[in-house]
């Protein structure tokens, strides 16, 4: 298993124009992600915003026990935050930008950390669209936060699924 | 401790996977505390199912009961309730959740985003 990128795909039941629309539109993407942006997604720029809803820690650091990493503070909620940098835009094909990966994380070091690449790539299929996201250079996360930055944005959201499950049914 | 969170919130979501439980936490949150007589009121289910509902959210900490006179009240016990939402806000993190978000962004009806009339 790569330890330097993660990679989700998934099929969307939306035309490409629509999840371009989604992913490429500023003020789109921050409703589905949960960060209102300022301004639009120009390459080269510094994206800034705030996140949506209250950052919840006591939540944040339990989960990372459950992921079985070191947990750790995050931020004071910021109402003006970096977010990303954008790097390209080809319409309707591909979409990047570079970030601080799990930047709310306290022990973050956001001036000076090389960042993560995270990169959209859209396809037309029979069935509407498929996405894939890919964010690598987690490798180059300093060590000390490297496997909870990780953990935290490839979202063990099935697993935690199971764990409800399993729970539920076992009692 | 960690485990026993988890098993509290399991039991929780497992209460609230019902139907019927739903609309009795429905009812107390915007009724106040109720009788197992006044929540069957207008359900399509007899007062004796409510009570058996009453108990599984008993047991799972959303429900309170309270002794008024004769009748026993129920009452919503909203840090229960908080500590859910607590428990999927921290697995909203991260890609898959985003993800999800998204499919159900894009994939609504054209005509909920853009009505012609």
């Amino acid at each position: 298993m790569t330890t330097d990128k993660i990679e989700k795909r998934v099929t969307l039941k939306a035309p490409v124009s629509r999840v371009w629309r989604a992913i490429a539109d500023a003020r789109e993407f921050g409703r589905w992600f949960g960060f209102t942006l300022e301004g639009e997604f120009t390459p080269g720029k510094a994206m800034r915003g705030t996140f949506d809803g209250q950052l919840d820690e006591a939540a944040l650091i339990e989960h990372q026990k459950k992921l079985g990493v070191r947990p750790s503070k995050v931020k004071a909620a910021a109402l003006d935050t970096s977010f990303c940098t954008v790097e390209r835009i080809e319409p309707e094909r591909y979409f990047s930008f570079r970030w601080i990966p799990y930047g709310i994380d306290a022990e973050a070091d956001v001036a000076n950390e090389p960042t993560t690449l995270v990169e959209f790539r859209l396809e037309p299929v029979a069935e509407g669209t498929l996405l894939t996201i890919v964010e690598s250079g987690f490798d180059r996360v300093p060590a000390h936060r490297r496997e909870r930055a990780f953990r935290m944005n490839e979202g063990g959201w099935a697993m935690q699924t199971q764990n409800v499950r399993r729970h539920v049914e076992g009692t | 401790m960690s485990k026993a969170r988890e098993r509290a919130a399991a039991r929780v979501f497992f209460a609230l996977g019902d139907g019927t439980r739903l609309s009795v936490v429905q009812k107390l949150g915007t009724g106040g505390a109720l009788s197992a007589t006044s929540l069957s009121a207008g359900a399509k289910v007899t007062r004796q199912a409510i009570v058996k509902h009453l108990r599984v959210l008993e047991d799972a900490g959303i429900v309170t009961p309270e002794r008024n006179g004769r009748e026993v009240l129920y009452a919503l016990e909203p840090r229960k309730l908080d500590e859910a939402r607590g428990f999927l806000d921290g697995i909203a993190a991260g890609w898959d959740r985003a993800l999800e978000r998204l499919r159900v962004l894009v994939e609504e009806p054209a005509q909920a985003r853009s009505s012609p009339k």
